[in-house]
């Protein structure tokens, strides 16, 4: 009797209790693993500091001790990559396409999961086809709208095709099913109407959520590639992804460079994942649940 | 923000709405509502999705090559999907996908499932591992490519791994180069796995922390050894439904590879050994002769194909079901 008290004390205090030794093992290995995880995030800022003789050198050298910070403006004026242009680029567009896309998203998701109307299903069914089809295999069919507006090499062709994300709006109106509608009464009650009870009573209450998404759709723009490289046929209309692409793919590389280039393209998405890392979390644990 | 602009459709009934009696009103105003929150979107879709998937197959009965709007003489009915089929490249591009899929899907799964149990377990700096492991998934995959070319896995002295295998008295491997590399793959998959398993792990790690505590009190009180016995027949069960969306997520993703074939490997990836489905598109619509018509009927093939795929994997695997939990 006595024992299986304190078997349960133990279940309770710690499920599928694991010895010591086990404990430290399973430290051990995740220490060495978020070494290995690091090795290319320090690879970067290493061969971003250094020479290309320090990088091609036979002997393996740790760190620069010599730093060129020169490189940094050598990057910025190589007339080969348009650096400057691209990060730009890459801001509006990352900038627009969460702001667009969070504002289409989320209208459209509280449209359909809060004001009835006989036409909601076949909206809603209308939406989820969408979703059978990643949006990277119709790039041909989108490649033909955008060139018949006249929207290649233009940000508008990289932005405003890309708004209308079906799955956002699943979300979204996922999202606002669960949506305390007590909230939303009291608000009709004192004479909103819908459009003014979603902007001051719904939206306010959702920042959480709102975050997470909007965190979510920045990464993923920031880092789409096949998009503008199909879109950006000129050079100003670069992303810097594709900026850093053909910068890769270039018969001569000047190493260094190349690295502090990719050091640039992954700068904003670090700072996003230090103090934004708690709304980055939920929205993966939200956008990963699909369906 | 602005009320956006409406159609024409609404605002009649809306109009038509005002002149009937006010009992009838507030259902024109809820109807109207419904329309500027949903309308915008809708319209949107319409434009970027259904009409160009529409024009798209009209375009793959035609010989549209450098143009959008072909004559009607250019009319050739079934023969560009013809042409995919009987052509080795595309049926190659198939197969590479397989392989491809057949490496990356059970290692991200074990990969981003051992992270998360591990993770879950230890008992201090769990944040900071988790965020570690999280961070890749910050690199595009481009940059990613950037540094596995450049730098892990050149295939010359210098080249990070090549100068570990230096250590060993191993000679240098070419990694990428030569007419078929034989560690491509290799390089590939490591790449993408460091991407995705940090994500993944996240959805692992979630599903984790919502299984009940006193299912493994039970299992303990009833004599369960911890460890393998609780993991086979508790743990995996209730993570039942995070697996298939992982599987099938991690395998959609698998088909729509492009960005690392591209950057990695030499002629911006258009190489017969690894050419994926949508490598082969990209030449196809968009390469020295722009054929739309051949580019559209393979679009078509690729998306069907991938809806098959995925209603089939829904209805093996149970997807959409309500979880046990």
């Amino acid at each position: 009797m006595v024992s299986t008290q304190k078997r349960l004390k133990r279940a309770v205090y710690k499920p599928g209790e694991s010895t010591p030794a086990a404990r430290w093992f399973n430290f051990a290995g995740l220490c060495l693993l978020a070494v290995v995880f690091l090795i290319p995030f320090y690879l970067i800022v290493r061969n971003a500091l250094a020479t290309t003789q320090d990088i091609t050198s036979p002997g393996w050298m740790w760190f620069p001790t010599d730093i060129q910070w020169g490189a940094i403006p050598e990057l910025f004026n190589n007339p080969m990559v348009p650096m400057a242009r691209s990060v730009w680029n890459s801001t509006v567009v990352a900038v627009l396409t969460t702001i667009g896309t969070l504002f289409l998203c989320t209208t459209a998701g509280y449209g359909l999961a809060r004001i009835p109307n006989r036409h909601a299903d076949k909206v809603f069914y209308a939406i989820l086809a969408t979703l059978m089809v990643p949006s990277a295999i119709t790039f041909v069919p989108s490649f033909v709208m955008v060139s018949s507006l006249g929207w290649v090499s233009d940000l508008r062709g990289l932005i405003i095709p890309t708004l209308f994300n079906g799955f956002v709006a699943f979300l979204c109106r996922q999202y606002f099913l669960s949506f305390p509608k007590e909230l939303e009464e009291a608000a009709r009650v004192d004479g909103l109407g819908y459009w003014g009870a979603f902007w001051r009573i719904v939206i306010p209450n959702s920042k959480g959520f709102l975050a997470a998404i909007a965190v979510i759709t920045f990464v993923t723009s920031w880092n789409s590639f096949l998009w503008p490289l199909v879109i950006g046929r000129s050079p100003d209309s670069w992303t810097v992804q594709v900026a850093l692409s053909t910068f890769l793919t270039a018969q001569t590389v000047n190493l260094p460079q190349l690295f502090l280039a990719a050091a640039v393209a992954i700068l904003p998405l670090i700072f996003v994942f230090l103090f934004l890392q708690r709304f980055l979390v939920q929205g993966v644990a939200q956008t990963g649940l699909k369906g | 923000m602005a009320v956006p602009q409406q159609t024409a459709e609404p605002a009649s009934a809306a109009a038509e709405a005002s002149r009937r009696p006010r009992r009838r009103r507030s259902f024109g105003g809820r109807n109207l509502a419904f329309w500027y929150f949903v309308g915008p979107f809708l319209l949107g879709l319409l434009i970027f999705t259904y009409i160009p998937v529409g024009w798209s197959t009209y375009l793959s009965f035609f010989d549209a090559r450098n143009t959008v709007t072909p004559a009607a003489e250019d009319f050739v009915g079934f023969d560009n999907f013809v042409t995919m089929f009987s052509d080795a490249n595309f049926r190659r591009s198939l197969i590479t996908f397989t392989v491809f899929s057949a490496i990356i899907v059970p290692l991200t799964f074990a990969g981003s499932l051992g992270l998360a149990l591990a993770v879950n377990k230890v008992p201090i700096m769990q944040a900071f591992f988790r965020s570690v492991f999280f961070l890749p998934f910050a690199c595009s995959y481009v940059v990613a490519s950037l540094v596995w070319k450049m730098s892990i896995f050149t295939g010359v002295r210098y080249g990070m791994v090549n100068t570990v295998l230096g250590w060993f008295g191993i000679e240098s491997i070419p990694w990428l180069f030569g007419n078929s590399p034989p560690w491509f793959w290799l390089v590939i998959a490591t790449l993408r796995l460091w991407i995705q398993c940090g994500f993944y792990m996240i959805l692992f790690i979630a599903a984790l922390q919502q299984i009940p505590v006193h299912l493994y009190e039970a299992a303990y009180v009833d004599g369960a050894k911890p460890g393998w016995q609780t993991f086979w027949h508790i743990t995996l069960p209730q993570l039942r439904a995070t697996s298939v969306a992982v599987l099938m997520l991690v395998l959609i993703q698998a088909y729509q590879a492009f960005d690392e074939f591209y950057n990695l490997l030499p002629n911006n990836g258009n190489v017969p050994y690894a050419r994926t489905p949508l490598i082969y598109l990209y030449n196809t619509a968009l390469g020295t002769v722009q054929d739309m018509g051949r580019g559209s009927a393979g679009a078509l093939i690729l998306a069907l194909l991938i809806a098959i795929v995925t209603l089939l994997q829904g209805k093996i695997l149970g997807f959409g079901k309500p979880e046990g939990r």
